[in-house]
């Protein structure tokens, strides 16, 4: 049974190229959250980053590949679950499965639509309202970019709306990596969705933070 | 005696999936049960139901069952959106009227899964469960003079976990409450069952294999860990035997 075409191998596949997405999740929070410190603060820390040079771009490749994996097996997966369930209940009730769930394909794809914009934006830098200046000691202001950028409030209620998404996906995902590579049982699936779930709120409340902050001109 | 209604007895409204054969098209049929009491188990309503419909010259409501005391796995029944009912361990045929109130209504609809063609109104084809059994549920031994009886030690947490997974009945409900129509609780099962026991490591990678891939075969979908399974399980198997199950096939790939 093949991992590339086999039932179980499949979501081995997902889990793990969600696992490794959902760490840069978490790395990139930590990041991100020098925001709340000001200015200075993000600015040197995307100084920093830029000295990782030559790491750069293999990682890029890297979690494009993971992507690549998860958006593909997630497609695929998800149409033959459809055609094995293809008449349903006239009355249906669910008495486990979470809306979080069931939905994983919608987030899921909201959350890739929400990627490459956020890539063009501010990786790329090249969406119509990208601000490219430089701060007072000549570095460049990533502040001034995410401020101008999320001042918009169409932008900003894209963010928070994929970042809503995110929380479902992950209030699901995470505890779903662990069952999927076999690393369950009974005494610690508690441990895991609970785990799955407050990562989930965690994302969810300090990615959200960022343009609810600009917008109501707490970070200016 | 059906339109009598004997004092101290229930009236309930069923709304029946009707189906003549697996390729003609169903619809809901709606029909009343009359002269129910609580001690009546959830297939013994059906059967006064069908003794009616007899009597009328119509044609009885065919339902899959047998031993009609939580064992054999065959009553299959979605009742109102729960397959089995919904009662915590409980078969169709343990399901008791007590459950219900005078005046109910209840749907009651078959198995729903691509791998379970329906082959009349409630009545699937779960064969297919049969082919993942064959594809590796068994251990190969020699015969000849019966073995000598504690020739292979097992541990006592060993031997409860292998009898937990041995529980499943292959009844099929967690399919029928499979958002995507999988069969990963009841295989799980049927793997760890052996895992766990010394006599199952010979054929472990073939059996973890080829399970899985008649599983696929089958028709049915992928796991997405919703865990609907282990909570319409009449037997709760748990669903750590799924953890298990992809944790065999890890293990059988690196072997
Ligand atoms: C930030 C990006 C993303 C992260 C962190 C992420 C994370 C995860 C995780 C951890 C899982 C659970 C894996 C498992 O069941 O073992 C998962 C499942 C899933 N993901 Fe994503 N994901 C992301 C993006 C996407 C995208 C862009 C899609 C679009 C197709 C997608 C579709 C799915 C689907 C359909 C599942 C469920 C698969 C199943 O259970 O069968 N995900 N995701
Ligand atoms: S008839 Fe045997 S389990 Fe219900």
């Amino acid at each position: 049974m093949s991992l590339l075409t086999g039932n179980v191998g499949r979501k081995v596949l997902m889990a793990v190229s969600g696992l490794f997405m959902v760490t840069f999740v978490v790395a990139h929070l930590l990041g991100n959250s020098t925001i709340f410190v000001g200015p200075d603060w993000i600015n040197a820390y995307a100084e920093h980053l830029k000295e990782l040079d030559l790491l750069v771009w293999p990682f890029r490749i890297f979690m494009f590949a993971m992507l690549s994996i998860h958006v593909f097996f997630g497609i695929t997966l998800t149409l033959e679950n459809w055609g094995a369930n293809p008449d349903k209940y006239a009355v249906s009730r669910r008495p486990r499965s979470t809306f979080a769930g069931r939905t994983m394909i919608w987030t899921g794809l909201l959350l890739l639509a929400f990627l490459v914009f956020h890539l063009l934006q501010f990786t790329f830098k090249i969406t119509p309202e990208v601000v490219k200046v430089v701060d007072a000691q000549g570095r460049f202001d990533v502040y001034t970019m995410m401020v101008a950028g999320l001042r918009n409030k169409m932008v900003a209620a894209f963010y928070v709306l994929s970042m809503v998404a995110l929380f479902l996906h992950t209030f699901h995902g995470i505890q779903s990596i662990f069952q999927s590579i076999g690393l369950n049982n009974d005494r610690t699936m508690p441990k895991f969705i609970m785990i799955g779930k407050i990562s989930a709120v965690v994302f969810l409340v300090v990615f959200s933070a960022i343009p609810i902050l600009i917008l109501t001109w707490v970070l200016s | 005696m059906s339109e009598h209604t004997a004092h101290g007895t229930m009236t309930l409204k069923l709304i029946v999936w009707r189906q003549k054969g697996p390729t003609e098209p169903g619809r809901f049929e709606t029909y009343l049960a009359r002269n129910i009491t609580e001690h009546h188990s959830f297939l013994e309503m059906l059967d006064v139901v069908n003794e009616d419909l007899i009597n009328d010259g119509k044609e009885p409501i065919v339902f899959d069952h047998d031993c009609r005391e939580g064992i054999c796995g065959t009553c299959s029944q979605v009742i109102n959106g729960l397959a089995h009912g919904g009662q915590t361990r409980t078969t169709v045929c343990q399901l008791h009227m007590r459950t219900f109130k005078d005046g109910d209504t209840i749907y009651i609809e078959p198995w729903r899964a691509k791998a379970f063609p329906i082959l009349k109104d409630l009545m699937v084809d779960r064969n297919a469960l049969e082919r993942i059994i064959q594809a590796g549920a068994y251990t190969s031994v020699n015969t000849g003079a019966a073995p000598d009886g504690n020739s292979i030690l097992i541990s006592k947490e060993d031997a409860d976990y292998s009898m937990d997974a041995a529980e499943c009945i292959g009844c099929g409900a967690c399919v029928a409450a499979c958002p995507n129509g999988a069969a990963m609780l009841f295989t799980g099962a049927k793997v760890s069952q052996f895992a766990a026991l010394p006599q199952g490591q010979v054929e472990a990678r073939e059996r973890v294999f080829s399970m899985i891939e008649v599983m696929q075969k089958c028709g049915f979908g992928n796991c997405a860990n919703h865990y609907d399974c282990q909570a319409v399980c009449p037997k709760d198997i748990d669903v750590k035997f799924i953890a298990r199950l992809n944790r065999e096939y890890l293990k059988a790939l690196v072997m």
